[in-house]
């Protein structure tokens, strides 16, 4: 089953590739990983969604957990909580395809960011299975780059993952 | 007064009250060096390979409950002490390794004996450091020692590039530490403890299983109060030896591939599993499917959360530091008014004593050539079960985790998990320089001991009298056991040609060399070899090629599901 995983760890050279090499080191699955310095510089947070069984996923959480640079692990999947992602798309936008192009941006609550004569680049934000449904909305052969950041997630309510 | 890096480094050592450091000097830690030499504190211990240095402090940390600390230089150095790191890694063995690098403005730029340290250690480590400013080579140091032998223990490496040891600042080691990222849990939690004794004193056929966390903890007498106060019978594993008293009517043997029927047989049959620092290894419990087609209910008590049900689902999952828990075991046993099922234990002892009266070790003793059992059980005789016993990996080590008889702790010292070979000369080393009037044994195979045989040569520097129990049978034994039942015979490359003269060997190095070829020869050599307390003694003993190591668990079998004699 799909988990998402949030991790709060020490801002320090080296932790992100102690997750990494974790994840490669025992054979755990990495669907996504996104990680960045919080408000208080010296944490960073990030985001792992990964996939497995609940024994798998119970490792993955102690075996992180036991990371000397890791300050709290909580996973996200256990409760309430939201997750977007961000994805830039490069696509062709010629002639009657430039309307259309522009139309289907709208109704998934995309953003124009760039325009050329010929293509246009588009910003959208939401879960994966919104950026996965865009892409199947528009003309797979307009399509001329993607860049997805990997899902970040956060508890709803007063579910809160702080020091 | 500002210090330099260097000066720092070994004053932090000072402050930890380190009494050796093993290593080797090179370039990125001549700095270093130069501070060693002005002072006698801390005594350094000149090794002939890196790896002989890691694997002499593991011997220091596992007979003596401090942290080994060794030291060697960048690139090749750091390499050459991987294998010892990855040993103490897998142990859980409390070292601080400190490595030097080239200077912070050549680092990622290829320079000579460069490497990426941390990159390279960090699968093997509890956790490494890269200093790259002065001024946290002390608050490093400090996390370095605290990390190592906290919480599950194991290996810290400190990276520190040579400009580091020359760049000048105060001196401050703090007294304490806290790590808001690094808090091992110390107390079980009650409310499970209470489960879990309610569910011993139901059990019909109970037992108890334990390992290497109860010796790393030092919880050997707690454990043997709460196997008498119970009445149950105990087992240990490899790492474990020792935790409790082999020579105990309760204590069934090693478990695991070669352990001993009785202990097998009773883990597999059991309603009730102790499980005490322990980790359900596969080398333990053979195939997990057979184990879990018995019904039985698990306790497992652990201070490290991924330990459990990583391999073996448990019931009563309790973290917590071993000695501390069964400290409190032993509150709520004694305060309990139930008692363990006298009846139903007493059914449970008499299946027991019949599986243990298959004699499951019995070895043929009218044999004309040495039998190798036979050299271990001279040595436990001779050394009285008091010696230190190291060992390398194979054969031998598992003779002598069968035949001598540990009756404490930190007397077994053996690579356990990840089966190093080259282990047990170096670790003699470290175990007879913290314990310098013991008998400090090493027993090896002729495979083995050419792995760090080079330490022969700091035995002597150092006047280390440590006797070397060479079992020859020409062959890497375990290996060639292996090809024997599940390879057709074919020895591929098991056999080795051109041994040295061990006799000579020992000799060339400054020590006496013995070769013993008749059983009727082994006690005496033995008796000699222990009563020479100056000297190293290398006693080649010519072994029985084909003797086998029984009972085996097959790779893939269940416990229960042993090659016996």
């Amino acid at each position: 089953m799909r988990h998402i995983i949030s991790v709060l760890l020490e801002n320090e050279a080296g932790a992100l590739s102690r997750v990494a090499g974790l994840f490669s080191a025992r054979g755990y699955n990495i669907e996504s990983l996104t990680v960045a310095p919080t408000e208080d510089a010296t944490l960073s947070r990030m985001t792992i969604v990964t996939a497995g069984s609940d024994e798998v996923i119970e490792q993955i959480t102690k075996q992180l957990n036991k990371l000397v640079d890791v300050v709290k692990v909580v996973d996200l999947s256990d409760g309430d909580h939201i997750e977007r992602e961000l994805m830039l798309v490069k696509v062709r936008a010629l002639g009657k395809d430039r309307e259309e192009m522009k139309r289907v941006t709208d109704i998934f609550r995309g953003r124009i960011i760039d325009v050329t004569e010929k293509d246009y680049t588009i910003e959208l934000t939401g879960t994966g299975s919104k950026l996965d449904a865009f892409l199947k909305a528009i003309d797979r052969s307009a399509i001329l780059e993607t860049v997805r950041t990997g899902a970040s997630g956060i508890g709803r309510g007063d579910r809160v993952l702080r020091v | 007064m500002e210090l330099t890096g260097a000066e720092i480094v070994v004053r932090c050592l000072q402050e930890e009250g380190v009494e050796y450091v093993f290593g080797y000097p090179g370039g990125a830690v001549l700095f270093i060096y130069d501070e060693l030499f002005k002072q006698n504190k801390v005594k350094h211990v000149l090794v002939r390979h890196e790896q002989g240095a890691v694997h002499a402090a593991d011997g220091y940390a596992r007979s003596t409950d401090k942290p080994g600390v060794s030291l060697v230089t960048s690139g090749p150095g750091v390499t050459n002490a991987v294998t010892g790191i990855a040993t103490a890694y897998m142990d859980s063995i409390p070292q601080v390794i400190i490595t030097g690098q080239v200077p912070t403005h050549a680092i990622g730029l290829d320079a000579f004996q460069e490497c990426d340290t941390v990159g390279i250690t960090r699968p093997c480590v509890k956790h490494n450091f890269l200093v790259k400013d002065v001024r946290d080579i002390a608050l490093t140091m400090k996390k370095a020692f605290f990390i190592a032998s906290t919480g599950r223990p194991g290996p810290v490496v400190v990276d520190i590039p040579k400009d580091v040891t020359t760049a000048k600042t105060e001196f401050h080691y703090p007294e304490t530490i806290a790590m808001r990222s690094y808090n091992p849990v110390i107390k079980g939690h009650t409310g499970q403890i209470k489960k879990a004794v309610q569910m011993l004193m139901q059990a019909k056929r109970p037992m108890v299983y334990t390992g290497g966390g109860v010796v790393l903890s030092g919880a050997a007498e707690e454990l043997a109060q709460v196997v008498r106060l119970l009445g149950f019978p105990c087992t240990n594993t490899l790492m474990g030896l020792g935790a409790y008293p082999a020579t105990d009517r309760q204590f069934l043997g090693m478990l695991g591939m070669h352990g001993t029927y009785e202990a097998n047989m009773a883990m597999q049959h059991c309603d009730v599993l102790f499980a005490i620092g322990a980790r359900f290894d596969d080398r333990v419990i053979g195939n997990p499917k057979h184990f879990f087609a018995e019904p039985r209910t698990i306790i497992h008590v652990d201070i490290d959360p991924s330990s459990i049900s990583k391999r073996v689902k448990v019931d009563v999952p309790i973290v917590g530091n071993v000695r501390d828990v069964l400290r409190d075991f032993i509150r709520q046993l004694e305060a309990s008014r139930e008692k363990p099922d006298q009846e139903a234990l007493k059914t449970w002892w008499t299946q027991i004593e019949l599986w243990r009266s298959r004699d499951c070790l019995k070895y043929d003793r009218t044999s004309a050539i040495i039998k190798p059992q036979h050299v271990i059980e001279k040595l436990y005789e001779v050394t009285r079960g008091e010696a230190f016993v190291t060992s390398d990996v194979g054969q031998h080590q598992m003779w002598a985790a069968q035949f001598y008889k540990f009756d404490r702790p930190r007397r077994w010292i053996n690579s356990g998990g990840l089966g190093t070979m080259g282990f047990g000369l170096p670790a003699a080393m470290g175990v007879q320089l913290a314990h310098p009037d013991a008998a400090v044994a090493c027993v090896t195979g002729e495979a083995s001991i050419q792995m760090c045989i080079q330490e022969l040569s700091t035995c002597k520097q150092y006047r280390l009298p440590i006797k070397v129990v060479n079992l020859n049978n020409k062959y890497m034994g375990m290996v060639r056991q292996w090809q024997e039942f599940f390879h057709g015979n074919r020895y591929a490359e098991s056999y080795m040609d051109a041994l040295p003269d061990f006799v000579k060997l020992a000799e060339s190095y400054g020590h006496v060399g013995m070769k013993i070829e008749k059983p009727e020869d082994v006690e005496p050599a033995l008796k000699e070899a222990f009563s020479r307390s100056k000297d190293l003694v290398f006693m080649d003993f010519v072994t029985d090629q084909t003797e086998n190591v029984f009972p085996m668990v097959p790779g893939g079998k269940g416990l229960s599901e042993m090659i016996l004699v």
